[in-house]
């Protein structure tokens, strides 16, 4: 094969194309429904049709007179030992009902699996699941979590006395003066529907349970490998170090494959049964209701602003709908809105509620943003309606409440320690190439064409870089946040990189090999990555939260540094000189001035490994391990511009223009950090004007497939302007921050705030999303009416 | 994502693809529509009949007054026919619209009849075309009238041993056009509207509109008594009554079949 | 009811039984094993599964197996010719048209559909042919870029 084709050397920073790619593009990929086992048979799941209904009884015998179904699976013959566990507890207390891996004696959403089909084949898995007779009663069902709070609503789970998981609290001490005092309260109510990730791979997994042994393997489509396999040890009751994971190739995850699932357990627990591996691939209607969605939360806010649009106070009161169950963070991702409420802006004093609700629906967990986006869309929507209720332009009661540059770090009123940031910088560039001075000409030229246009600005930062473990367990997420990382130089100087990170279309193969050939001299071609398979890999936390480089990234930073400095003790000893003698010339250890007498690092590799003579008190191989615990967030930060057009006619939207300016500290690979921009701003796009996962009030969810649920298509999206500005993090020694969901926080708030402007000439003052064309027709004849 | 156990069959000529309908098989034109439907479960027909490979079934060609489009015949060939984008302009345009170019490249004319979705555009456009089909089963052949073809969701006037073989394109509507409405650019119109202009007037059809493709009769009888087009637009959600539902609320529908009268109308007029 | 079919893919005759309601995208994947061509829906709407049909693209998952029979398909490894990667392969490389691969095969297969036919599709012409794929990594932004790039270097061929 052809070495990578690059346009520049392969060092940090450089503009070099992605090694991962040769595989994806020639159809060699392997992802987890391309795995064939021997003996392997297929599963069926049987999901509930009721948003909540009593199961009296599942009848199986059709379906096991049918030739080639091996087992018909229920709560009652399924080998496990717990349902599925939540890891996150924020403040403790949280109502954690039990997750049966197959509903016990009652179903709580449209989508919960009830009976698990065993055949040989998904074409008899998917008849057998289909001759399978559940009795249900239904019981009334609540979809809304507002409607879930009020009293006499149905619960949803009978032990509890009402539908509240958990209400998180923050509030300042200086808060009830600052919002009394306060000359100004601005209030606004805001919708932040419920999402789906929606990865074009649905989930899938192969459980392959060895009776003589006791050992299991899993493969499965996930971002976090070690994760499942600490989970499916205690669900199926077995030892930890008899599960392996393996990851293959996974299509895609926004926080849809950041979770452990029933189906992953009740794979390993079947293939027990049956002694012969089970595979299981979701369909996309069954991804619909079987795997999590995200969002799905109301806000409040009060702001207590002076007459300049300074926000002295600002109150956030929010209801979370956690769906039916609480799933791997499903608690914690309202967490992270609770923290990211002020968003950029220096507000000394908040008070916030969150109260988490159950309903008869889907869970939620974490969705592309998780958390941030909720945040971020709010405050911004906010300070447009500051702007708008004081007559002050958009960008200016952003100026005069943006945390100052000679603030950093910056303590938020939330506790969060911001590391750094240029906020008036990306601003003013932004408005720069997005011509923001000019916009009134260009919304006067539209008006004669029919069209209402409009200019919008979201000014976002987000925390990333999770996290400090510390920090973690102290907000009951009952998981670390460090980082792994393995290098190994073999005998031939070529490397071999091992990442607890687990990337699916982020490219860290190649990120990774960047850093390798900057930091160690070993060229980019020749570092192999390893990831996602816990049999040769220490534990990793794996890939979410815009982590991976600012945690896995240092992580493998360090281990680099580890064994360049174990190459200087051996090439003084090789030199027979003092190691205070040598200088690092990117490739080689040298005497200082002496260019012939160096040792590269090739050669250190094979010294290290020869061992023919190595110095007093070192051990052979140049070899190291790093478990990077950061000591704090990130915090990136930009500012988006958008401007659209609304037919007058038909309520369309249109994003005409979109300008980015994303600051994600130093940046690794170029082209990578712009595709992260590019389909993240999407996905938000996809929210503000398409997406929304919708159930009727009796529980049955309406947008089961990708045709009622509107992901974009490449005739759906407007280009884009990017650029960036670099202020280095200094949570880290490589001041790098994180980009995998900045687009997604951003852009939804820059693309609705652009729509109220434009509708602001008719009096508008907010709308909700998805912002679909009916939608907007419908505030286009209130207004003019 | 399986179907259910089926018996294929393919026939080779019309003869044999109408015994095998007649013995109760399902006919699969494209299979654009029925295919995801198996898939999904909420069609299961026990034997299906593949049209695929009935010569006489494709093609276009001129017949006097009329085109002639064999049932079988894809959206790509009718958007791309010279005849048809010059004689039923309507029609080319509508099938040039429909899902993507690979739905394009598979979906058939008379499959899109045949289907009768509420939301296809096929069928409004060679309604306001004033088109016909010929269908033939055992009782012999005959010709129906596109607007008497479709009676309800997803439910045509075809007996039950009987195929669409032809779809007959009045070569008078050239100057004809056809505006539809959706989300997505891949998405099922909300609303579309055809309208062709001919010696006889002013025809305008319209789909989403109810469960069967429906003429705008206020509209027309507006234009074709002279009236204004501001009139005519007032009067084109006569009658209508689409249901409400993710896309919209009946007024906002009602308002889109104006808005879309008035674009096909003023396109065709600058035809 | 199970039936003999021959299907020529890639440009090698392939005969096999398979039932009559077999999907020809599970017939390329699971009886031929050739698992680039994916499945990412159930309603035709994300063509992760298209494939050319003599020439055409199509969306195996819309077809029966048995429907190929006699005709001739093309995926997404019938494109790399002696170790040398198609331009469209190239195309989709080099201008990062790509994230987790996994609408890739179909993307391609799409937009080779289009240029083959319309070597001078405009970026605007080809965003609209590729509608019927969709992607949840890109952003599609590349997209235009890198397919006009593939059609100069298959003009040049």
């Amino acid at each position: 094969m052809a070495t990578t084709e690059r346009l520049t050397s392969g060092g940090v920073g450089d503009a070099v194309l992605r090694k991962e790619d040769r595989k994806f593009v020639t159809g060699e990929g392997r992802y987890v429904d391309d795995l064939k086992l021997p003996g392997m048979l297929h599963a069926a799941f049987v999901r509930s049709s009721f948003g909540h209904a009593k199961i009296n009884s599942i009848d199986a015998s059709a379906a096991l007179a049918m030739p080639g179904v091996h087992a018909v699976l229920t709560n009652a013959t399924l080998p496990v030992e717990t349902g599925v566990l939540s890891a996150s507890n924020p403040g403790g207390d949280v109502r954690h009902p039990e997750q049966a891996i197959l509903a016990k004696e009652f179903a709580r959403y449209v989508g919960e699996p009830v009976a698990m089909v065993i055949a040989d084949n998904r074409y008899l898995a998917r008849d057998a699941a289909d001759a399978v007779q559940v009795d249900y009663d239904p019981v009334p069902v609540v979809v809304d979590a507002e409607k879930a709070l009020e009293p006499g609503a149905p619960l949803v789970h009978a032990e509890y006395d009402s539908n509240l998981v958990k209400t998180l609290a923050h509030v300042t001490d200086g808060f009830a003066d600052a919002l009394a005092k306060a000359p100004k309260k601005i209030s606004l109510r805001v919708v932040n529907q419920r999402v789906t990730p929606m990865p074009m791979e649905t989930r899938g997994c192969i459980g392959d349970w060895s009776n003589s042994t006791g050992e299991v393997t899993l493969y499965t489509s996930t971002q976090v490998a070690h994760f499942v396999r600490t989970f499916v040890s205690i669900v199926c009751g077995t030892s930890e170090a008899k599960v392996r994971v393996v990851t293959p190739d996974v299509g895609g995850g926004f926080g849809a494959k950041l979770n452990t699932y029933r189906e992953e357990f009740a794979v390993c627990a079947a293939s027990k049964v049956v002694g012969r591996p089970v595979k299981w691939i979701e369909d996309r209607t069954e991804n619909a209701v079987a795997t999590i969605h995200g969002r799905d939360q109301v806000q409040y806010y009060e702001a207590g602003v002076d007459e300049n649009g300074k926000i002295l106070a600002l109150k956030f009161d929010a209801v979370q709908n956690n769906g039916a169950y609480n799933q791997l963070l499903t608690p914690s991702i309202s967490h992270l809105t609770l923290f990211m409420v002020p968003g950029c802006y220096d507000i000394q004093d908040v008070s916030i509620t969150i109260r988490q609700v159950f309903t008869n629906t889907t869970p939620t967990d974490a969705s592309r943003g998780a958390g941030r986006p909720e945040a971020t869309h709010g405050i911004e929507r906010l300070m447009d309606a500051i702007a708008d209720d004081l007559g002050i332009d958009a960008a200016e009661v952003r100026r005069r409440n943006f945390i100052k540059a000679d603030q950093f770090p910056y303590t938020s009123a939330t506790g969060l320690a911001y590391d750094s940031g240029e906020y008036h910088e990306t601003l003013e560039v932004a408005l720069e190439l997005s011509e923001y001075a000019g916009f009134e000409a260009r919304r006067a030229e539209a008006a004669k064409r029919g069209k209402y246009r409009g200019i919008g600005l979201s000014t976002y930062v987000e925390v990333c870089g999770l996290a400090p473990s510390a920090v973690t367990a102290a907000l009951g997420i009952g998981a670390p946040g460090w980082e792994h990382s393995t290098v190994r130089l073999h005998p031939t100087g070529k490397a071999t990189v091992i990442t607890g990170t687990s990337p699916h279309g982020q490219g860290h193969a190649t990120s990774w090999s960047q850093i390798t050939q900057t930091e160690l001299g070993i060229p980019f071609d020749d570092v192999e990555v390893i990831h996602g398979d816990t049999a040769f890999q220490p534990y990793g936390l794996g890939t979410y939260g815009s982590r991976s480089l600012a945690v896995g990234g240092i992580a493998l930073y360090r281990s680099l540094g580890k064994v360049r400095e174990k190459a200087r003790e051996l090439a003084a000893h090789l030199l027979e000189c003092s190691i205070d003698d040598l200088e690092w010339t990117g490739t080689s250890w040298q005497v200082k001035g002496s260019p012939d007498r160096a040792k590269t690092i090739q050669e250190l590799a094979y010294a290290g490994w020869a061992s023919a003579s190595l110095p007093e008190g070192i051990e052979p191989v140049l070899e190291a391990t790093t478990f990077h615990d950061p000591p704090n967030f990130t915090f990136p930060f930009g500012t988006h511009v958008c401007e659209v057009e609304i037919d007058q006619a038909t309520g369309h939207v249109e994003v005409v223009n979109y300008t980015a300016v994303d600051d994600c500290g130093n940046v690794i690979t170029p082209m990578i950090v712009d595709g992260q921009v590019h389909g993240g701003i999407i996905q938000g796009l996809g929210q503000a004007l398409f997406e929304e996962t919708v159930y009727s009030e009796d529980g049955h969810m309406l947008t089961p497939t990708l045709v009622e649920y509107l992901v974009p298509s490449a005739a759906d999206v407007p280009p884009m302007t990017l650029h960036r500005t670099t202020t280095p993090s200094t949570s880290n020694p490589m001041g790098v921050k994180g980009i995998g969901e900045a687009g997604t926080i951003a852009a939804s708030s820059a693309i609705v705030n652009a729509a109220v402007d434009a509708l602001s000439v008719i009096g508008v003052r907010h709308l909700e999303m998805p912002m679909q064309p009916s939608r907007i027709w419908n505030v286009m004849q209130e207004a003019t009416s | 994502m399986i179907p259910s156990t089926l018996e294929y069959t393919k026939a080779t000529s019309l003869d044999e693809a109408l015994a095998a309908v007649k013995a109760g098989a399902r006919p699969l034109a494209g299979g654009m529509s029925l295919m995801p439907m198996m898939r999904l479960r909420l069609a299961a027909p026990g034997a299906v009949v593949d049209l695929g490979g009935v010569p006489e079934l494709v093609g276009i060609c001129e017949d006097g007054d009329e085109i002639a489009v064999g049932a079988m015949t894809t959206h790509r060939s009718v958007a791309n026919d010279p005849l048809i984008r010059e004689h039923c302009h309507v029609v080319a345009q509508a099938a040039a619209g429909v899902g993507s170019m690979t739905i394009r490249n598979r979906g058939t004319i008379g499959g899109s009849l045949a289907h009768a979705d509420p939301h296809g555009d096929l069928p409004a456009a060679i309604l306001a075309a004033g088109g016909a089909v010929i269908v033939r089963g055992s009782g012999g052949e005959r010709r129906i009238d596109v607007g008497d073809l479709i009676t309800s969701y997803l439910t045509t006037s075809l007996a039950e041993d009987e195929l669409i073989t032809q779809v007959r394109l009045p070569k008078g509507a050239g100057q004809s056009a056809y505006a539809k409405f959706h989300r997505r650019a891949i998405d099922w119109s909300i609303i579309g509207v055809g309208v062709s202009i001919g010696a006889d007037g002013v025809r305008a059809a319209a789909t989403g509109v109810g469960d069967h493709p429906t003429r705008l009769t206020g509209f027309e009888s507006v234009l074709n008594a002279g009236g204004s087009l501001e009139d005519a637009i007032a009067k084109a959600g006569e009658g209508l009554s689409p249901l409400g539902d993710l896309d919209g609320s009946t007024e906002y529908k009602l308002h889109l079949v104006g808005v879309l009268a008035a674009q096909a109308h003023a396109e065709a007029s600058s035809r | 009811m199970g039936q003999t079919i021959t299907v020529t893919v890639n440009g090698t005759a392939h005969t096999a039984e398979v039932e009559q309601r077999t999907l020809l995208v599970h017939f390329l994947r699971e009886a031929l094993n050739l698992t680039g061509t994916h499945i990412g829906c159930d309603t035709s709407t994300c063509g992760c599964c298209t494939v050319h049909l003599d020439g055409e693209t199509v969306l195996s998952c819309s077809l029966l197996a048995v429907q190929a029979d006699g005709h001739a398909v093309r995926t997404v490894e019938g494109l790399e010719q002696n170790g040398e990667l198609h331009p469209i392969q190239k195309a989709f490389h080099e201008n990062h048209g790509l994230q987790c691969g996994f609408c890739t095969p179909g993307m391609m297969m799409s937009a080779l559909g289009v240029i083959e036919q319309h070597p001078d599709a405009s970026d605007d012409e080809i965003r609209e042919a590729l509608e019927g794929n969709l992607c949840r990594g890109t952003g599609y932004q590349n997209l235009g870029a890198g397919v006009r790039s593939a059609a100069v270097e298959m003009a040049r061929n």
